[in-house]
């Protein structure tokens, strides 16, 4: 069957056999997006965390029938060098990877997090940011969260500052 | 830069076990040399690097933008250790930091470490070597270009990689320009530390934007055109012997290749992963398995008294101390079966041509595999290419890789490139896992409430001797197992009367190493005990390890981290609203390590707020870098020491996925946790791994505190 839905800004349509193959897959073995990642396959360490409209979704077990006419967000898409997103840049001036695996999972769902909860307490991030590090990147992590939440308020202001 | 090189002689030859500089307090009681030696050598953190130094061609190319590309032989898990030796290479060059790639060797560029990556080595086994091909790299360079520019070497300086003289410049790829055959001078001079631009500087990770903007640089990302997905079907139950398989309802399914039947192994090369999955769930396969393992089968084999006794260190006569009645305190403790639940799983991607093999893989032992690949496929070594990618954890859990020969045999029969993985249910189930342990201690007190003798008994599954880096006969040479009783040793040398002896059990399943090795259980076992000790001496737990460490440079470096941790930590015994305090210490390949935490308690869970670290790794060339190791560490170690456990249920191993195996997340990690870095060595030690040690035994002692009971079984759980 046919599937369209926007990746990182760009529509795609691409025929699939089976519509409950999960989207992880396709974004990487079809569209070959990298950055998203698999971890265990059955949603329980957030390795493959990428947007669906916005929210934060474990895409190995997120059929690919679901994301029909949906704006699909992947770690390439959030930011890039030239333009990286309050997450991403919070990340780097954490220095936050050890082995970077895990990363991009948990840029996704902290970026997720802060959509609906722009400064987020550490209970907050406690309850919302579930996914697994096995090199036990939280203590940096959590710092970079907060510093995330400071660079997109700062951000945000200067984007109304321009437009009012 | 051309490949090809004239040494005028073979220089800076090393890779033989060198001699043993700093001895562990205690005799090691191997009669066998190279027991002594290998025992020393590990102990002392003083593994060497084992690969080829014979000219820097090897190692550096130039490139025409005017950068260097260093091939490192040591692959990068996270440690942020091509940093470090961008950073050391950079200082000896002349380059700055920006101009430094740093790419993986493969097996087919020369420089790759026989060996493996792991053991907390890489700097240190580097420190030596790297500076100085980098120094030696860097005169030839001058002595090329003192020839092109036609002046005297000695009137050239050089800054950031380009050479000046006389008013006249030229950058170093110039200078390599056209170059085909180089002078390989005798090792230069290294700088004094001092004049160091890089070292010793926490210089951002080199692998930041790649990890940050999701590059595809792991194993996993690896593709290839026309790439096959490869699955084989591994058993879940312990022991199991492939006998033979039913592949009629497999062979219909959609996207099926072929099926791929071999001595060892089933499995099925497929047009997509799913596919290949679901072919291969779809395979009947008849197993042989002779048992039905059950954890109390696992824990009667691993009791203190079980295996094969070795002592492995003794001083005085503990034994007939021990053997008194009186202050005579005696206790057990135990750790469980660990699995390395790294978060990519093992695969590779297997491109195997008529008289050619090239392997893209995340793995530990790159040399290795390539050699057990070739003899797999009857290929010379030479034609096969090993290329390593970052890995997505390492752990210890990437020195087995029996996985890449199955997708370079499938590869072989399809005539294509296979990519295979292991499912995260494989991965538990078929890990090398960190082996279970009990621990026996015993110790007499004096009057005073000091130490007069001390014994650790440690009963463990095999790890080093789990491991493919030593060949089978390590096992008979060296009797006791050297990753399991790393960390078992007593480190309080003043203690008149010691031993420690290693009981040696072999498991039904696959053991190894685990980050640290013993480390872990061992601290977690003999710092535990020894707080048991200090209150029964009803004393203060750091002021009682103090007193009892010896007065020799080793002595001298650990009693200035316990010091410096209870400084900075403000140790007290006091329970202060709700929370206590917990210390604990431990050596690991001569990098010691003390750490205080803070714990509290509520419904029953415990909760780990503020962990105080110091630790003296000699030099820290990335001080932040030896930060965020220490900070890994100690909440991977929370984990283990708070959560992990495998189970042995109806022959197999379980859990098999991520939440039932309890790790710590997000919410457990501190909210505090304070560093301190001392440096009272002049290289740099092993960083990796020392962290993990006390931290398991700091939190039972903080706990004891605040309740009054005594957790002597990992995972820690409150009654």
């Amino acid at each position: 069957m046919k599937i369209s839905f926007t990746i990182n800004g760009t529509a795609q349509s691409i025929e699939i056999a089976d519509e409950n193959t999960p989207l992880l897959w396709v974004v990487r073995d079809i569209l070959d997006l990298k950055g998203t990642k698999f971890g265990c396959g059955k949603a329980a360490c957030g390795a493959c965390t990428l947007h669906v409209g916005g929210e934060a979704v474990r895409s190995c077990s997120y059929a690919i029938k679901f994301v029909e006419g949906k704006e699909v967000t992947t770690i390439e898409g959030l930011g890039n060098e030239q333009n990286p997103h309050p997450v991403q840049q919070a990340w780097i001036e954490e220095v936050v990877p050890q082995c970077g695996y895990c990363q991009p999972g948990f840029m996704m769902a902290t970026a997720a997090l802060l959509n609906k909860v722009p400064n987020p307490t550490d209970e907050e991030i406690d309850q919302n940011i579930i996914n697994v590090c096995r090199c036990a990147t939280y203590y940096r992590m959590r710092k970079a969260i907060h510093k995330a939440a400071e660079l997109q308020a700062v951000m945000n202001a200067s984007t109304e500052t321009q437009t009012s | 830069m051309s490949k090809k090189r004239t040494s005028r002689r073979k220089f800076l030859v090393r890779g033989t076990l060198g001699t043993v500089g700093v001895l562990a307090v205690g005799t090691y009681l191997f009669r066998n040399p190279i027991r002594r030696v290998i025992a020393g050598a590990v102990d002392s953190g003083e593994t060497p690097y084992l690969g080829d130094t014979s000219s820097p061609i090897i190692w550096f190319e130039v490139t025409e933008d005017n950068r260097i590309v260093l091939y490192s032989p040591k692959v990068e898990m996270g440690q942020g250790t091509f940093t470090s030796l961008a950073q050391m290479a950079a200082d000896e060059l002349e380059v700055s930091i920006e101009q430094i790639k740093v790419v993986h060797a493969t097996t087919a560029s020369g420089n790759m470490d026989s060996f493996a990556t792991g053991g907390s080595t890489s700097v240190s086994s580097l420190w030596v070597p790297l500076r100085e091909l980098a120094a030696t790299m860097r005169e030839m360079l001058k002595n090329k270009a003192a020839d092109k520019m036609e002046l005297p070497s000695e009137q050239l300086t050089i800054e950031n990689g380009v050479v000046s003289g006389d008013g006249k410049t030229m950058t170093y790829a110039e200078v390599a320009q056209n170059v085909s055959e180089w002078e390989v001078p005798d090792i230069p001079d290294l700088k004094d530390m001092k004049s160091y631009r890089y070292i010793g500087k926490p210089i951002p990770r080199l692998d930041l934007k790649d990890k940050v903007f999701g590059a595809p640089i792991f194993g996993m990302d690896a593709t290839l055109p026309d790439m096959l997905y490869g699955a084989v079907v591994r058993s879940s139950a312990i022991g199991a012997k492939y006998i033979d398989a039913d592949i009629s309802k497999a062979e219909a399914m959609p996207g099926v290749i072929k099926i791929i039947k071999e001595p060892d192994f089933v499995g099925v090369v497929a047009n997509s992963l799913i596919e290949a999955e679901n072919a291969k769930d779809a395979i009947e396969v008849n197993w042989k398995v002779e048992r039905d393992w059950q954890t109390a089968d696992i824990e009667a084999m691993i009791a203190v008294g079980q295996g094969e006794p070795f002592v492995i260190q003794e001083e005085g006569d503990a034994e007939s101390l021990l053997n008194e009645e009186e202050r005579i305190i005696v206790q057990e403790y135990k750790s469980p079966i660990g699995a390395h639940a790294q978060i990519e799983p093992n695969g590779a991607l297997a491109h195997v041509e008529s008289n050619k093999a090239t392997i893209y893989m995340s793995t530990q032992v790159v040399k290795i595999t390539r050699d057990e690949i070739a003899e797999r496929l009857d290929f010379e070594k030479d034609k096969v290419n090993i290329v390593p990618t970052f890995l997505g954890g390492g752990f210890g859990r990437r020195l087995h890789t029996p996985n890449a020969i199955q997708a370079a045999v499938m590869s072989k029969i399809v005539g294509k490139p296979v990519k295979c993985f292991f499912t995260r249910k494989e991965e538990f189930q078929n890990d090398t896992f960190r082996p279970p342990t009990h621990h026996v201690l015993k110790a007499k007190l004096t009057e005073s409430g000091m130490i007069a003798a001390i014994e650790h008994n440690v009963s463990s599954g095999d790890v080093a001797f789990g491991s493919p880096m030593l060949p089978a006969i390590a096992a008979p040479i060296l009797g006791a197992d050297l990753g399991a009783w790393r960390g078992g040793m007593i480190q309080y040398g003043a203690i008149p009367n010691f031993r420690t002896i290693s009981w040696r059990v072999t498991l039904p399943f696959a053991t190894s190493w685990w980050r640290s090795l013993g480390l872990l259980a061992n601290t977690f076992a003999i710092e535990s005990f020894v707080d048991e000790l200090a209150i029964a001496a009803e004393k203060n737990p750091a002021e009682f390890r103090l007193a009892q460490i010896q007065d020799d440079t080793r002595g001298f470096r650990l009693k200035e981290v316990i010091k410096a941790v209870v400084e900075k930590s403000g140790y007290t015994d006091e329970v202060i609203d709700g929370r206590a305090m917990g210390f604990a210490a431990s050596t690991d390949a001569n990098t010691p390590c003390a750490q205080v935490v803070e714990v509290s308690i509520s419904n029953k869970e415990i909760k780990v707020h503020r962990v105080t670290c110091a630790m003296d790794p000699g030099i820290a060339v990335n001080p932040d870098q030896v930060r965020a190791q220490c900070e890994g560490a100690i909440i991977m170690g929370m984990s283990a020491a708070l959560f992990e456990k495998m189970n042995v249920e109806d022959g197999q191993l379980t859990p098999t996925i991520y939440g039932p195996y309890q790790m710590a997340l997000m919410k457990h990690a501190p909210k505090e946790i304070d560093v301190v870095l001392l440096q009272n060595d002049d290289k740099p030690g092993a960083v990796g791994e020392p962290p993990l040690g006390p931290i398991g035994a700091a939190v039972a002692n903080a706990v004891f505190r605040l309740t009054g009971q005594r957790l002597r079984e990992m995972p820690l759980k409150l009654a």
